[in-house]
């Protein structure tokens, strides 16, 4: 008996899997096959002919590192960045655009080659985690091109995309100056590395540009996943009183966002600058009034790299083995258009010192060696 | 065929065999359930492992630290200790590989075993003192081991950066000399990065049976694991041979570590947590009857699933389908009573 | 309806083995049926047959007269078949009540009515006489109360053929003489018994009617009444046995272990063994008797060297191995036999061979340069099994832990008198086993004393030490508090020294 109904659940179990391959291919193919046929048979073939070569079966991957697609950080705002490029194109997930996660470190190398093996036209890596992989895997893909956001590789078939985050900095450095009623402002740092350094050198200049008496204190977290600390940090720099900080320390940020909601809960009379992305929204502690204790953001566009990258590609105009520095210039990097809790005044300033830097009036120092040569020029 | 599947003998094998069928049954339900055709979702794992020499080449390289840490945790099992420090252990070895390699310029020839005798011997070091605490205070050995892991961890983190020329995230390349991997290999395998490590991982399944069954050493150890007491009263020296267990288990850990740092990256990084290679390892070795070569299968297995994911994932297939196949092998061994039961069954009705 | 149970033409095979060929077995109602057979000669697949673990090849199962199908245990309780185990299956942190109603429990709107449960149970046990405490903690009340508690078990589910397995394995004297008291009120109150036992003198005392099986094959079913022990000890082992030990005197010659003022503490840190002397000689057996628990176990671990001896002096051969290391003092010349063959004296998930080399297994030849020599560890097992005749499935390459408790035995005494020890000490060597095994084992201990060994005989079996000893030392509270002969021992005499009284010391070189 018992080994009946095994039986006749195996038996079932494969027709159901026959099934649905069967049911599934025409399902997947049908709506495709007009897709593929429409272009074809109305006139903006014609138009599109001279682009054909480079759009017709153009692939795009992406390879995240081990935060995964929904960091709320860099892997989400790319992906966010190539997704709307999909969209605009009508491309569908998993046909013509895809992403593999990576479950560890030693996943880089075989998940950016997976890309290259499938013939895939660009495969886009965000982190300077992925700089040896990138440093590897191209060269045996002449084919594919790859592309890598913080970092610079050098190699003809990966275009590199770095940000000034140092410029953007300066711009709200100058907020903060401009903010601060106890002359004293904070940053927190994720962990120490030259990137981050860009961060904090640029906000450092921005202050001081302002008001060269204003102390700056800060601390590295050692962490970007660390929100704990990141609550810790701040509320030791608040009581030291520090009324601004600006973090550049991802997830280890969102404690720093906390510590100061708690504050301003309790009357006390604090800001946080926000880091990537406009960080307004995390910020809010009184939703009925839209109040966030996020003083304004500095934006790192990575989805507009992303995007602008797979357009030159698709255009044939892939910057292979160049870097490509987003600068304010750009706007690649700089802070959100809506800034509830700046003043015009504040505003107007900040406008008029990126107009400088965009001009090349003042150079931004992105490490602390650069940063002490502008200070004494301040003097 | 059913009288073959349910002889006795044959349990060994057939039990796992029959756990990983069911793995994969599972796993096809639930892609069924979520939209996804089985079939073209194994088509593409098969197609991850073995579709190119690329692909074939990080399987193996998937497979071996697999099969090492798989190594470790059975020859715990095999004489009587739950060695859950196997993940302190190769991250202890996993640097002492590395920091040899990058310390000490050698010829090739004595330089890459001094790489893999540093990784064993920090492995076994760190596998010591759970030993050592178990053996003389009766502090069980799963306690001291996690606290261990996490020891071993920020340590190890720690002592990265003060090598000479790392940065925040990971040492400097280790010497050439010192690294396990091969032009002609990564060559023939369309540039992978398959390395040299195989080989120790098969050296490590032989040893490991040989130490097991075949010495007077492993007599006494699988005595102390499976009767402490009459191994007493046989003149065995229990506690010493608890520590041995400890340290040859740590070892293998510590090869399965110099399989990641000087196989796989050719660097030691600093982690921000557990990368779960102890606890594969508990799979691995359950899977494979904690027998030398039922590990290695299993090791091959595994490090099939790990290496065909991101070709499942490009097949739109996610990458978890395959760690809940995983999930549902482990499961179905861990059941072997009752798939033993399910096979008796059998056997009954089939007379 | 002249049988209540019938096994008719039974046959069940394993892997290589017939097990149960062609027995039957028919219970009338309202009578204790004995089942004899040796260790492993298929009692217990029998009655796993009938109680639906099994399902035979070949045969029928009668049930009051109808032909009955028991696939599972489930159906064996609804057609009233109960059965105690040999190992108790009770919850030990659960009460008497609790444990009996586990899994019928009377319930009132989800709640479990324990007042009406206990109450149903007291009346139950005041019919058969069956005295518990329904409120007891099972972990705090003796075996034999617990041995109730299963039988209660059984009543409560209204069995009323009851089969008993091995019973009276774990208890005292007094708590079997009770066992079987309750058993006769039983069939009074119209309930039939299945005994399943290898012990005759429980079958005389309390059966009426016996089935003898002998290696899986059936043998007779003879009125107990009518048939003598030694005639079912026959029918048991398929040849005669004695049940008086056949031994020349012993020649006692020189000193081969010496104790003096030994003080030995047990587990919780008490002192087991206080202030002990005694002195064995080769060539004769002494026997230690007393009551359980008066410092035997802590005495034969300390001069085998599992545990520490706290004051005092052992010498072996005239060498001090106080605080010699377990290897040292088996390499000196100790064999031992211990008490708990499953705890010591086996590895049980080891194959046979394994075991049998456990003392010799780094000595050549089973050891060359580090490496296990199969060619040499096989023959030695084969040759040990042979003149040893250790029985077992597959010979040597059987999984110890699948051998029948008399065989393991065998296992141990082959390996232990093998090597020739100058002192034998065996620890409750017959314990569990049946008539013919015993026999062997005893044979086997006189023999050793004859080459010239000294032997030391732990036992609680009075009639195993007067039978077997040349000398007995009676220990009470630590203490030997008395040395005598065996040939002029009586057993009232000895009884009162164990129970502590000293004024019958004959001879003591104490």
């Amino acid at each position: 008996m018992g080994r009946k109904i095994l039986s006749l659940l195996l038996v079932a179990m494969l027709a159901i899997s026959l099934f649905a391959g069967c049911a599934k291919a025409p399902e997947k193919e049908e709506p495709k096959a007009p897709e593929q046929e429409e272009p074809k048979a109305t006139e903006e073939e014609k138009q599109e002919e001279p682009k054909k070569e480079a759009t017709e079966d153009f692939k795009v991957g992406f390879v995240t590192d081990t935060g995964g697609i929904d960091d709320r950080s860099f892997n989400q705002g790319t992906w966010e960045g190539i997704v709307k490029y999909a969209e605009e194109k009508g491309w569908t997930e998993g046909t013509e655009y895809q992403y593999i996660q990576s479950n560890e470190e030693a996943d880089y190398i075989p998940n950016l080659s997976a890309f290259g093996d499938d013939n895939y036209n660009l495969v886009i890596a965000a982190g300077f985690l992925f700089e040896k992989a990138m440093k590897e895997v191209p060269p045996q893909y002449p084919n594919t091109n790859f592309a890598i956001i913080d970092a610079i590789v050098e190699q003809p078939n990966v275009a590199s995309v770095t940000f000034a985050e140092e410029q953007g900095s300066f711009l709200v450095g100058v907020a903060a100056a401009k903010t601060t009623k106890t002359k004293k402002v904070g940053f927190v740092g994720g962990m120490d590395f030259p990137l981050i350094r860009h961060f904090h050198a640029g906000f450092a200049a921005g202050v001081h540009s302002v008001d060269p008496s204003i102390e700056i204190v800060d601390q590295y977290a050692g962490a970007f996943d660390n929100p704990g600390t990141g609550q810790q940090i701040a509320s030791t720099m608040y009581e030291q009183g520090v009324d601004v900080i600006y973090h550049a320390a991802g997830g280890t940020g969102n404690g720093v966002i906390n510590e100061a909601k708690n504050r301003v809960s309790n009357g006390e009379n604090v800001w946080v600058i926000g880091v990537d992305k406009n960080q307004y929204a995390d910020g809010i502690y009184d939703k009925e009034n839209n109040k966030s204790v996020v003083l304004t953001s500095m934006m790192k566009r990575v989805d507009v790299a992303a995007y602008n990258i797979i357009e030159a590609a698709q255009k044939g105009e892939f910057p292979g083995g160049k870097v490509t520095a987003l600068t304010l210039a750009d706007d690649g990097v700089g802070i959100p258009k809506e800034n509830p809790n700046l003043s015009d005044d504040i505003i107007k300033t900040i406008n008029e010192y990126k107009e400088k830097i965009v001009k090349g009036e003042i150079t931004v120092p992105n490490n602390m060696e650069d940063l002490k040569a502008f200070e004494e020029n301040l003097k | 065929m059913l009288k073959f599947i349910t002889d006795e003998k044959n349990q060994r094998f057939i039990v796992p065999l029959v756990s990983v069928f069911l793995g994969f049954i599972a796993g096809a339900i639930i892609m069924m359930i979520t939209g996804i055709n089985p079939i073209e979702g194994y088509r593409a794992l098969i197609k991850g492992v073995v579709g190119n020499p690329r692909r074939f080449g990080e399987w193996i390289v998937a497979s071996t630290p697999l099969i090492l840490s798989g190594l470790a945790i059975a020859f715990g099992l095999r004489t009587g200790v739950f060695n859950i420090g196997v993940e302190g252990q190769l991250i202890a070895g996993s640097f002492a590989a590395a920091a040899v390699g990058i310390l000490i310029e050698l010829p090739r020839f004595i330089h890459l075993p001094m790489v893999m005798l540093a990784a064993a011997i920090a492995g076994a070091l760190w596998g010591l003192i759970p030993g050592f605490l178990k053996a003389k205070f009766k502090v069980h050995e799963v306690v001291v081991g996690i606290m261990l892991n996490y020891t071993a961890l920020h340590l190890v983190n720690y002592a990265i950066k003060i090598l000479p020329g790392s940065t925040n995230t990971k040492t400097v390349d280790i010497f050439e000399s010192a690294n396990l991997s091969s032009k002609f290999l990564s060559s023939i395998t369309k540039h992978s990065r398959l390395h040299w490590g195989f080989i120790i991982a098969f050296l490590g399944a032989l040893i490991f049976w040989y130490i097991i069954e075949r010495t007077t050493f492993g007599y006494e150890l699988r005595s102390v694991g499976f009767n402490p007491h009459a191994s007493e009263y046989a003149g065995m020296k229990v506690e010493r041979n608890i520590v041995y267990s400890m340290m040859i288990s740590g070892a293998f850990a510590g090869l399965a570590g110099a399989m990641i740092s000087v196989g796989t990256f050719n660097y030691a990084r600093v982690i921000g947590g557990f990368e779960g290679y102890g606890l594969d390892g508990i799979a691995v070795a359950l899977l494979g009857n904690n027998g030398g070569l039922g590990i290695l299968i299993s090791g091959f297995l595994f490090g099939a699933l790990k290496a065909g994911s991101s070709a499942m994932a490009l097949a739109k297939v996610p990458k978890e389908i395959a760690e809940i196949i995983m999930a549902f092998i482990v499961l179905f061994a861990a059941m072997n009573y009752g798939i033993k039961r399910l096979i008796l069954y059998l056997r009954k009705e089939e007379k | 309806m002249e049988y209540i149970i019938e096994m008719l033409n039974i046959r069940k095979e394993f892997p290589g083995i017939v097990a149960n060929d062609n027995i039957t077995l028919q219970v009338k109602p309202g009578e204790i049926h004995a089942l004899l057979g040796e260790n492993g000669a298929g009692k217990s697949t029998l009655m796993s047959v009938l109680f639906g673990l099994y399902k035979p090849e070949a045969g029928e199962i009668r049930v009051r007269g109808k032909r009955v199908n028991i696939t599972d245990p489930n159906v064996a309780n609804a057609l009233g078949i109960g059965m105690v185990h040999q190992h108790f299956k009770l919850v030990h942190n659960f009460t008497v009540t609790e444990n009996i109603i586990l899994g019928q429990e009377p319930t009132e709107r989800g709640r479990i009515n324990i007042k009406k449960a206990a109450k149903d149970i007291k009346k139950l046990s005041e019919t058969y006489g069956l005295e518990v405490d329904p409120y007891a903690i099972i972990e705090d009340i003796t075996v034999g109360m617990q041995q109730r508690v299963e039988i209660l078990k059984m009543l409560y589910r209204n069995a009323e053929i009851l089969i008993f397995d091995e019973p009276t394995a774990a208890l005292t004297p007094q708590e079997i003489a009770e066992l079987m008291e309750i058993m006769r009120r039983l069939v009074e109150e119209g309930k039939s018994i299945i005994l399943i036992t290898h012990k005759l003198k429980e079958i005389k005392e309390v059966a009426d009617r016996c089935t003898i099986i002998r290696r899986g094959k059936y043998i007779d079913t003879v009125d107990v009444a009518t048939t003598s022990e030694e005639k079912l000890a026959s029918l048991m082992v398929g040849r005669e046995v004695s049940f008086k030990v056949e031994k020349d005197k012993a020649k006692p010659r020189e000193n081969v272990l010496r104790i003096s003022d030994l003080v030995v503490r047990d587990s919780r840190g008490l002192k087991a063994v206080d202030g002990l002397n005694l002195e064995i000689n080769a060539g004769e057996i002494l026997g230690i008797a007393g009551v359980d628990g008066n410092g035997q176990t802590e005495l034969l671990e300390a001069i085998s060297g599992l545990r520490k001896v706290e004051e005092g002096k052992i010498e072996l051969l005239g060498k001090d191995i106080t605080n010699m290391h377990v290897r040292n003092r088996t390499e000196t010349g100790i064999g031992h036999i211990p008490q708990d063959r499953h705890k010591h004296g086996l590895v049980l998930d080891f194959k046979l061979s394994e075991n049998l080399i456990l003392q010799t297994y780094y000595k050549e030849p089973y050891s060359k340069n580090g490496l296990l020599n199969d060619a040499a560890i096989n023959e030695k097992a084969q040759e040990l099994i042979d003149e040893f005749d250790v029985r077992s499935g597959q010979g040597i390459n059987t999984m110890t832990r699948a051998m029948s408790g008399g065989n393991q035995q065998k296992a141990i005494i082959a390996r232990e008198v093998d090597r020739s020890p100058a002192l034998l000490i065996a620890g409750q060597p017959t314990r569990g086993l049946d008539v013919g095994a015993i026999e062997f084992i005893h044979k086997k201990l006189i023999e050793e004393r004859d080459k010239g060994r000294a032997v030391l005989l732990v036992s609680l079996e009075l009639d195993e030490i007067m039978n077997v000893s040349d000398r007995i030392a009676v220990i009470f509270e630590g203490k030997i508090v008395g040395i005598v002969e065996a040939e002029k021992a009586t057993e009232r005499q000895l009884g009162l020294m164990m129970a502590g009284s000293t004024h019958d010391k004959e001879e003591g070189d104490m």
